[in-house]
């Protein structure tokens, strides 16, 4: 049947309330069934191993140093993150030299590399002997514990928070800034003032989003913890000797992330500036030209020497093994490489899985929450919900949707990870589309319908069009996001590796031959090249139509 | 305020704003109009210190204001869009200027609380701005403006974004308060009706230049270039060449053999010629008269306009003019009516050819 014959038939069946209900509601069961219940459901199928914890003091106290860690981390790094991001987001939005466009492009690199190799960079250049350590006599300048760990999760989630900012500050109407300006503030007072108390909801959303990516993130956070533990590696340590421990802090994970959310969303419209008082002639003063390249050239400085170059660092080691034989190894898969390819290809085929089956399964769910199609009510209710694996981390969540599907024991593994896949990138997905239908008004829309377009017609000539940047923007966060999963990952699988828990294996030191760093260095570095690669094909088939 | 020379470009293609001089008289109500993209609003947004002059120079009360931020030319801006900040009410807004400039607080209570009363609107000051309609939000950016004590007012398209009669209503209210202020306004329009109603003395601007200054009378009876003559009420515009000059008078032969006289020492014998008659300027009478400057024509389309009755009639020679006549006159004209349309040679205008062409000389996009 021809193209133009189904897309007939999917127009006219459109028209019908029964076929849209049908749609809508196909999208709601899939995202209860798959995305929502089981991690929640999971945890409390275990409920009755919770004693283990309780009855072993020394394993609560560990559980709960955790906990506790875990937390303080993610509150110092959101908030470092403001404190550094908010300025360079400034220099880069508002500045005006050319070099500017560089520095823009350099602030997402972070963002394609995955977290996992992101984090063994980290660890060679803050701890490893050929990185920073070597000009402090070959001693560790940072030690693997919770400094290491708060400055991984400050390098990845700060271009994410720069990136929030930037848009928020593009979008932003300067037209108040001038008007403060024309009032007889002095540029300062007029930033403080104005512009930061109404870019006040990007703020908080920046701030959440560091700090729920810095609870969340697991791989990376494995790599370089050490012996220390924050609630992710207390999970990872213990998922296969103390179920009790396991299912203790998931569940106290989950709870007080959902609350912290919840507080943050509720309480933070709210939130007044803390200092309104003005200092008119100070802040003159600190308005002035040369302070304001002093403050640019110091959140530059931040920027390369705590992101960039520590980021981009496994790139000497990467060279360093392309000019051994490691390469050779590695294309022979030889020894620690045995089952490498396998696992990339792995990782790549979950990936490819997960994004379609998530495209395809909540766009309905996106339309339903931004055109408010099942009420107001409804539509609120279910963009929270839709946040819930986004603040959960992952392994908790990998954790608790395992001991769930393992009921199941028909349900190959493979299907695990991509069940688990398709809950933690849902988010990112569903996100995207939301804000992006939000953005195109409904006039259109109805102008379509009085123009004799039926449901189906006005989405594929109407929304996709208008939405297509970001329907390409969200696949490729959603695609990038699953190659890169580990915590939910290494939670749910038993036999299978892909490739981000394989490099975590490497470096722990858990493989048998025992990878050498050069090896970790080159996996690490094929990763990356393959999903450039991939991003990259992807990006010309696409061009010129997004 | 006194603007020399000054020019605007952006990159190396658009000149928004090309080589404007002019000057603005103390307590003086100042409007500077023209068409959408004309560059008035950058003319204007120069003036504040909102964008950098790529030429020329800026005075305001004899001082050169050129490197001086915003903050620092003792302006007041009232933007299109009002610019009242969202996270504020209206008494936070409209003391903000005080606030910000480290006046003593009981002075900036009372200036604020004098400048909302002023616009009748104390009684809301706790109100936060999306609350107000639009009138009331243009009433409370004019006052927080007026609190900062400023001396220039430059107001930028205020009343653009309000419904028609709101704006008829607040054009006046306006310029009485700017007025009994005894404050200098430069006021930003692309409606000229706004623009004559509202102003001592109007700056026409087309494509970065200012074409004519003067009050809104001048403009009107004597415009000084074709686009002023068009963009300030209406005109009409025959096609012609000079036939003959004597004494200051002129005969033109336009288009079709139809033959006019004008008034106009400027142009030569055989120069090609627009002459310009006002609608209203017309008498429109039935069948074939003798009269000076008299055209023949058919009525073609007739339309009731409330206080003047639109005719258009087309001439002999095709050209179609335009002619208001007094509702309550006497005489009223139907379609297909043979009628002889004249006017007196003092009151039109005549203007060389433009080299572009004239429909491009008119065209206000």
């Amino acid at each position: 049947m021809p193209i133009s014959s189904i897309v007939k038939y999917l127009d006219r069946v459109s028209s019908k309330p029964i076929v849209r209900h049908l749609i809508y509601s196909g999208s709601i069961v899939f995202f209860f069934g798959i995305i929502l219940v089981p991690p929640i459901l999971g945890i409390f199928l275990k409920w009755d191993t919770l004693g283990e914890i309780f009855q072993d003091p020394s394993l609560m106290s560990r559980a709960s140093s955790a906990i506790y860690a875990s937390f303080a981390i993610a509150f110092l790094v959101a908030s470092f993150d403001l404190i550094a991001g908010l300025p360079f987001a400034w220099f880069v939005a508002r500045g005006k030299s050319r070099w500017l466009n560089l520095i823009d492009t350099l602030a997402d690199m972070p963002f394609i590399i995955p977290t996992v190799t992101l984090g063994y960079s980290l660890l060679l250049f803050w701890n490893r002997g050929e990185g920073v350590s070597q000009f402090f006599g070959g001693n560790p300048l940072v030690s693997e514990g919770w400094l290491l760990i708060a400055l991984l999760h400050f390098a990845f989630s700060y271009p994410a928070v720069v990136r929030v900012i930037v848009g928020a500050i593009l979008d932003y109407k300067v037209v108040y800034e001038e008007a403060a300006r024309t009032l007889g503030a002095a540029p300062l007072t007029a930033d403080r003032t104005v512009t930061i108390p109404i870019l006040k909801s990007s703020l908080i959303a920046a701030f959440t989003l560091a700090f729920s990516r810095s609870l969340s993130e697991t791989g990376a956070t494995v790599i370089v913890a050490g012996a220390f533990e924050n609630g992710v590696v207390f999970i990872n340590n213990t998922r296969t000797q103390s179920q009790g421990s396991m299912v203790f802090v998931s569940l106290i994970l989950i709870l007080t992330a959902s609350l912290v959310y919840l507080v943050i969303r509720l309480l933070g419209p709210r939130l007044g500036m803390p200092v309104k008082r003005v200092w008119p002639y100070a802040e003159r003063r600190l308005s002035h030209f040369r302070v304001r390249i002093a403050r640019d050239s110091l959140t530059s400085v931040v920027f390369f020497a705590f992101v960039l170059i520590p980021s981009l660092f496994i790139v000497l080691p990467i060279v360093s093994a392309l000019t051994s034989g490691t390469l050779n190894q590695a294309i022979a898969g030889v020894g620690v490489w045995q089952g490498y390819w396998q696992s990339l290809l792995l990782s790549y085929f979950v990936a490819t899985v997960v994004t379609l089956m998530n495209v395809l399964l909540s766009l309905p769910m996106a339309v339903l929450i931004a055109r408010e199609r099942w009420g107001a009510g409804t539509s609120t209710m279910l963009d929270v919900l839709s946040n819930v694996p986004l603040i959960v981390p992952s392994i908790a969540l990998g954790a608790s949707m395992g001991i769930f599907w393992r009921n199941f024991a028909f349900i190959p593994e493979v299907a695990l990870i991509i069940f688990a896949h398709l809950s933690i990138t849902y988010p990112y997905f569903v996100r995207a589309m939301v804000g992006a239908i939000e953005r195109v008004t409904m006039d259109v829309e109805e102008a379509s319908r009085t123009l004799g377009a039926r449901p189906f017609g006005v989405f594929r000539t109407i929304i996709m069009p208008l939405t297509k940047y970001s329907l390409f923007a969200g696949t490729i966060m959603m695609f990038a996001r699953s190659v890169d999963e580990t915590g939910a990952t290494l939670a749910v699988v038993t036999q299978l590796k892909t490739v981000p828990v394989l490099l975590v294996g490497w470096v722990k030191g858990t493989t048998v031959p025992m990878a050498t760093p050069l090896d970790t260095a080159l996996g690490a570095g094929v990763l990356v090249l393959f999903s450039f690669i991939i991003l990259l094909v992807l990006r010309l088939v696409v061009r010129g139509r997004y | 305020m006194r603007v020399v020379g000054v020019s605007k470009r952006f990159g190396k293609k658009i000149v928004a704003v090309d080589n404007v001089s002019l000057e603005v008289y103390d307590k003086e109500y100042f409007s500077l109009l023209g068409p959408s993209g004309c560059g008035k609003t950058t003319l204007l947004r120069m003036i504040a210190g909102l964008i950098e002059l790529s030429e020329g120079e800026i005075y305001i009360d004899k001082e050169m204001v050129n490197k001086l931020p915003p903050e620092d030319r003792g302006i007041g801006f009232v933007f299109q869009t009002y610019a009242l900040f969202p996270h504020m009410d209206v008494w936070d807004n409209v003391t903000y200027g005080p606030k910000v400039k480290a006046w003593e607080e009981s002075k900036g209570e009372s200036i604020g609380r004098e400048m909302l009363e002023m616009v009748r609107l104390y009684e809301r000051k706790d109100a936060l701005p999306h609350e107000l309609s639009g009138g009331m939000m243009q009433r409370v950016a004019l006052s927080r403006a007026l609190a900062a004590g400023a001396k220039l007012l430059l107001l930028d398209e205020p009343l653009g974004a309000l419904d028609a009669k709101i704006r008829l209503e607040l054009r006046y209210e306006l310029r009485r308060l700017v007025k009994d202020l005894g404050l200098t306004a430069i006021h930003v329009t692309h409606d000229q009706g706004e623009a004559m109603a509202i102003s001592d003395r109007i700056a026409v601007m087309k494509r970065g230049k200012v074409l004519q200054v003067g009050t809104p009378q001048e403009l009107y009876i004597s415009p000084q270039h074709i686009f002023v003559a068009n963009f300030i009420g209406e005109n009409n515009f025959l096609e012609g060449h000079v036939v003959k000059t004597s004494d200051g008078r002129i005969q033109i032969e336009l288009r079709g053999g139809l033959t006019a006289s004008g008034s106009d020492t400027s142009v030569e014998e055989g120069e090609r010629v627009v002459l310009a008659v006002r609608p209203e300027t017309f008498t429109i009478e039935k069948g074939h008269k003798k009269r000076t400057n008299s055209l023949l024509g058919v009525v073609e389309r007739v339309r009731y306009e409330g206080t003047h009755i639109r005719y258009e009639v087309r001439l002999a020679n095709e050209d179609v003019v335009v002619i208001l006549r007094p509702s309550l006159m006497e005489e009223w004209f139907n379609t297909s009516d043979k009628v002889t349309v004249s006017f007196p040679s003092e009151k039109s205008y005549v203007f060389p050819y433009p080299t572009r062409g004239l429909r491009e000389e008119l065209a206000v996009e």
